[in-house]
């Protein structure tokens, strides 16, 4: 396969899983948790590489997935305390990324190079960093990464669909079935720091709170289905990276940046154009809409 | 350590002092306004104006760039506002949209001018994660000069703020331009991110806004206090960061600003004296032998009498 394709089928990796798990997280509006975590999940990445002097995946990956649980659990904890959720949200994250920086800027030498990297991500250097798959041949590595989290994703997903909708729309009705609301809590926020961290590598901090939040809430512009606004969701996430890389090229200047900006493009269009809940569709018909205000 | 006694440093100290201060006094606002969030999808919202204005001018002039700042971010709380009001996505969702995509139009516009060779470029870096040493005196002065008018300003409508964060009915009631107040409100906020940027840097500049009022909660149920704790914490983690960051060479002054606060903060969640975790604990303790010995003891017969 050539340099474009990998690029454009990693990017495709991220779209579609960050746009799976992006679903939730908008119906369950903790869209800021997205952000948190993406901040956070750079004090694991430097506290793993500080730990074992390597910069290899699988460290990372579990030291990613830990602060993302830790972030989780803080913010949680500190909302149990009478903080309440944006503020403990806020205290938090800010304060893992400071350390982060701090660890990066005072033990590792050089911070601006490393940091910027893990904000921006650079995703054209993907294609150079191989290895050999049994059947496929030389793939590389963060692509093969993103494969195997999106399967991951579905999965989890999948095999739970019901409780994720329960919980997600009506977390009391959910509680007294006897669904463990607060572990399917934990559960989806461990799988956002997974997407985030395998994302991170490719596309940085910055593109993944941009994959996670943008393309779901410009699928929920379409539809009221839950099954096709997370078809939607992943098809706005591919749209975007495909979009994102050839402007990027065309302008000569950050991917991931370009990427993460046709998010915002992609929803401004659902946001005026859409049928069923754009701006103009509802300028269009105002008797619809003023029934609607009279029965709520 | 000769650093910490040269002038230079020491106008440094003081305007990131006030900076802390400013901040926390609007953290307050923001805090009982239940948008602590918005500073940092705000500042985010910023970086894309800052860029834009150097390349208009190809110049790093604080004064410009603020502007610059300013008004990007203040479309990005119109954008964020438009969104909530006239579609059914909630105000968190369109925070972390205009605060992503924002920020990435940020880097692409950055990328751009760091390609473009121009000689003055790498300071823009250094707005990321802010660099209060790379301030000169001019950029020094004009960020004590407005944190000050915002602290001003605060301080002189404090009655007004009160109501209008508290009981709005009622402030409508006295004719409070309500709408009016809330412009204000969202001015200032804006005007202290921007002005902050600098030295704390886009990322953090929302944990000076965000973190000082959750600790000052923790000490005083009074709306007063809490404001001026919130300065002091605020302005003495302003302080205490820079002088930190100074000690090494090109260590970034926002993270340490941040993780001062965040020590005091940790500090008034254990020792703080109205809601702190070891006061509740020992007023926990006491209830409990109270009501022992008030329900349970004189019911339960002792060993050795009668």
């Amino acid at each position: 396969m050539t340099y474009t394709l990998w690029i454009l089928l990693t990017a495709a990796l991220v779209g579609v899983s960050c746009g799976l798990a992006g679903v939730f997280l908008i119906l369950r509006k903790m869209a800021m948790m997205a952000d948190a975590i993406s901040h956070t999940v750079l004090l694991g990445i430097v506290v793993a590489y500080l730990l074992t002097h390597t910069l290899s995946g699988i460290y990372m990956l579990i030291g990613a997935v830990l602060t993302g649980i830790l972030t989780t659990f803080l913010v949680q904890w500190f909302h149990s305390r009478n903080v309440p959720q944006d503020a403990s949200i806020g205290v938090v994250f800010t304060t893992l990324f400071a350390i982060g920086v701090i660890l990066i800027a005072t033990k590792t030498g050089n911070v601006h190079l490393d940091v910027q990297h893990a904000l921006m991500g650079e995703i054209s250097f993907i294609p150079l960093n191989v290895m050999i798959i049994p059947v496929i041949g030389e793939a590389p590595i963060a692509t093969f990464i993103l494969l195997f989290v999106l399967l991951l994703v579905i999965l989890v997903l999948g095999l739970f669909y019901k409780e994720w909708k329960i919980t997600s729309f009506d977390p009391a009705l959910a509680a007294s079935l006897g669904i463990p609301v607060l572990l399917l809590h934990y559960v989806f926020m461990t799988l956002v720091s997974v997407t985030t961290v395998a994302a991170f590598d490719a596309v940085g901090a910055i593109m993944v709170v941009a994959m996670l939040i943008v393309p779901a809430a410009s699928a929920y512009l379409w539809t009221d289905r839950l099954s096709l606004m997370l078809v939607l969701s992943s098809f706005f996430g591919i749209l975007s990276a495909v979009m994102g890389y050839y402007f990027a090229l065309w302008i000569d200047s950050s991917i991931s940046g370009s990427m993460a900006f046709s998010t915002g493009i992609v929803f401004l269009l659902s946001f005026i154009f859409s049928p069923k809940h754009g701006m103009l569709a509802n300028r269009l018909r105002p008797s619809v809409v003023k029934k609607e205000e009279v029965k709520t | 350590m000769p650093i910490l006694l040269s002038s230079n440093f020491q106008w440094v100290l003081l305007s990131t002092m006030l900076l802390g201060m400013a901040s926390g006094f609007i953290g307050c606002l923001a805090y009982w306004k239940r948008q602590s969030l918005m500073s940092d999808a705000l500042s985010h919202a910023a970086l894309p104006g800052i860029v834009i204005a150097f390349m208009i001018f190809q110049e790093k002039n604080f004064f410009v760039l603020i502007v610059g700042a300013g008004l990007s971010a203040l479309f990005g709380a119109f954008l964020i506002q438009t969104i909530k009001s006239s579609s059914r996505i909630t105000e968190d969702t369109a925070m972390g949209m205009i605060l992503a995509v924002f920020f990435g139009g940020g880097i692409v516009l950055l990328t751009m001018v760091n390609r473009s060779g121009n000689g003055n470029q790498a300071g823009l870096d250094s707005f990321i994660f802010g660099q209060a040493a790379s301030m000169v005196e001019k950029d020094v002065t004009l960020m004590s000069l407005l944190a000050l008018l915002i602290i001003f300003i605060v301080f002189l409508g404090f009655k007004e703020w009160k109501l209008f964060l508290f009981d709005p009915e009622f402030a409508k009631g006295l004719n409070l331009p309500l709408k009016g107040m809330n412009i204000l409100y969202l001015s200032l906020l804006v005007l202290t991110i921007v002005i902050g940027i600098q030295a704390a840097g886009v990322i953090l500049m929302s944990a000076l806004i965000i973190i000082p009022p959750v600790s000052a909660r923790y000490w005083t149920h009074s709306f007063k206090r809490m404001m001026w704790l919130s300065a002091i914490f605020g302005g003495g983690s302003g302080a205490i960061g820079t002088t930190i960051s100074s000690l090494g060479s090109g260590w970034p002054t926002g993270p340490f600003i941040v993780t001062t606060s965040a020590v005091i903060f940790l500090i008034s969640l254990f020792f703080g004296l109205k809601k702190g975790l070891v006061i509740e604990y020992l007023m926990l303790r006491n209830k409990k032998t109270e009501i022992n010995q008030k329900l349970v003891e004189p019911f339960v017969a002792k060993e050795g009498k009668q």
